[in-house]
């Protein structure tokens, strides 16, 4: 029933980068039809996006991914991910360490709660996140009486992208935290180390490739985001307009080829952060065997 | 006596009982703040003025065509992924062969695109402008503003769900059990049926639980190839937007409550199953 009950082949274990020797079918048929099926749904049309972008010239492409209001679009979603981000991890340790090394009473359903962004639609986080934030709302009331604007400013933006990135880093670094050894912990407690020290020296380098992949991760979601942001956002131009939604407007104003450098530009930011996730994961593979 | 020390070290390799209560405290804050308090609010702004109004919503035929549509996508898309996350899984997980990493990133690659990009690029397609878009005019084909359009995207933007639950999972059971089913003379398929399916019914129930949530919910992707007609090439999601801007409060946020309704149930269901799995939650 559960997959502990089937164990793997202790020979399977070592690195197996030789060819694996089967005799099991069907290898050619569904290599043959995820490939097609990749290059149909995924390649291809982001080829066309790339392709498009290479018709323009580099100077064309320069001039419509890099106008003042779409740089100051980028500097807004490369910022506002990034801060959302170093917060998240931060918060995210905290809540993965108490899942992790606390029992208390509440404590499953606070872990259910964990995966509701990843579960609950964008759009629907976005109106409740501004409804929230809002000046008669309920944070957003006391908020402005003590003279402090979330809604319609940058701030409500990470609001947002706090939300879509929590789990990630808790979900990253929950594992980690698990598989600790935890008689390292004490051999440096009984060598007289303070509880601080601990954490410092020997907890935290262990799970700093978990934290910087759960970083990354909500880094990319925070780059790309768009539903939970723009209902709070005020979507003011060179203010706090995001770059996907200056792309929906380029779109809008049948500018195509204004839509598709900022595209490309996102794009290739997110090629580019996929790279680092998979080189952390790696590390963090490598620091968990 | 090794106890003894054992026990004293343990101790000492512990917070001291205000630092975990401040911790635990944090922790649900923080929770409280960032994720329940929105998920509450849906539910209170929707019922704002009173459970009449809240059912005088749904009384919309406008409202009623975007749940009809939002389930038609689903219903497409998300068997298409389950057979290409199966298929991609057999081919990965079982078999060794050059470029195998490339192909996993590849899979992945969905999750690092933009929802807004994935919808752009069907644009570029299949939009008037397009590669297609021509020959979709002279064929009288209409995908983007169109419920193809909303399918694509939709399928696009949940790629990955699928296959990254099963790859792990089939990586980890090898191959010893459908050798031996073959070897004693069943075919292909019926080993795949009577061994592997059974042995991964709960991760696949799993990916294809979070593909489906985020089919109905998808946003982004939609947003840009639907043309928002009414009653036409508006999902739920869409929908809710376009109440929202009309400042309809308590519409908007009763479809959004039945969306948050399906986020809480696709949640009950990932917990019972990770409960029977025995596995570990995983970043999705």
């Amino acid at each position: 029933m559960t997959s502990g009950a089937i164990p793997a082949s202790p020979t399977r274990l070592p690195t197996g980068s030789l060819r694996k020797e089967t005799i099991l079918p069907g290898f050619g048929l569904t290599l043959g039809l995820t490939v097609l099926y990749l290059s149909l749904i995924v390649l291809m049309p982001l080829a066309a996006l790339v392709f498009a972008s290479s018709q323009m010239g580099l100077q064309g492409f320069v001039d419509a991914a890099f106008t003042p209001r779409s740089l100051a679009a980028y500097r807004l979603s490369f910022g506002t991910a990034f801060v959302a981000a170093a917060i998240v991890s931060v918060i995210g340790l905290v809540i993965a360490w108490v899942l992790v090394r606390y029992s208390f009473p509440g404590k499953r359903l606070l872990d259910a709660v964990v995966d509701l962004p990843f579960a609950l639609p964008t759009a629907v986080a976005g109106i409740a996140l501004a409804s929230i934030y809002a000046e008669n709302g309920w944070l957003g009331a006391p908020l402005a009486a003590l003279g402090l604007k979330v809604a319609f400013t940058p701030a409500g933006i990470i609001i947002a992208l706090l939300f879509e990135g929590l789990p990630f880093v808790v979900r990253t670094v929950e594992p980690v935290l698990q598989d600790l050894d935890k008689e390292v912990e004490e051999a440096a407690a009984s060598l007289g180390a303070g509880r601080i020290q601990t954490f410092a020296k020997v907890i935290l380098p262990a799970i700093l490739p978990a934290i910087l992949t759960g970083f990354a991760l909500a880094f990319a979601r925070g780059l790309g985001e768009y539903g939970s942001v723009i209902f709070i956002a005020g979507n003011l131009p060179m203010v706090s307009e995001i770059a996907p939604l200056l792309i929906i407007i380029k779109l809008e104003q049948f500018d195509y080829a204004g839509a598709t450098a900022i595209a490309t530009v996102m794009l290739i930011a997110g090629f580019v952060t996929l790279f680092v996730i998979n080189w952390l994961q790696r590390w963090n593979k490598r620091r968990g065997s | 006596m090794a106890g003894a020390t054992t026990s004293k070290s343990r101790i000492a390799a512990a917070e001291p009982l205000w630092l975990r209560l401040m911790l635990i405290g944090l922790a649900i804050l923080f929770l409280t703040l960032i994720v329940i308090l929105p998920l509450v609010a849906v539910f209170a702004e929707a019922l704002r003025q009173g459970i009449g109004a809240y059912f005088a919503s749904f009384d919309d035929p406008d409202v009623l065509a975007a749940i009809r549509l939002t389930l038609l996508v689903a219903a497409i898309a998300v068997p298409l992924n389950t057979v290409f996350g199966v298929l991609a899984s057999w081919a990965i997980a079982k078999f060794e062969f050059i470029g195998k990493s490339l192909l996993v990133t590849l899979i992945d690659l969905p999750f690092s695109v933009s929802p807004v990009v994935a919808g752009l690029v069907y644009v570029l397609v299949f939009g008037i402008h397009g590669w297609f878009g021509p020959w979709l005019v002279a064929n009288n084909v209409q995908i983007i503003f169109a419920v193809p359009g909303l399918v694509l995207a939709t399928i696009f933007v949940t790629f990955p769900f699928v296959a990254r639950e099963l790859i792990p999972l089939m990586e980890e059971q090898g191959n010893e059990e459908e050798e031996a089913a073959l070897s004693l003379g069943a075919s292909g398929l019926r080993t795949f049926l009577r061994v592997t399916l059974p042995n991964i019914k709960w991760g696949l129930l799993y990916g294809i639980l979070l593909c489906n949530a985020r089919a109905m919910g998808e946003f982004g992707a939609v947003s840009v190839v639907s043309g928002h007609i009414r009653g036409e090439t508006n999902t739920m999601p869409l929908y809710v937007e376009i109440l929202y801007n009309e400042y309809n409060f308590v519409a908007a946020f009763a479809v959004a409550s039945l969306l948050a309704m399906l986020a809480l149930v696709t949640l009950v269901l990932k917990k019972v199953i990770e409960w029977r799995f025995g596995g570990a939650s995983t970043v999705g």
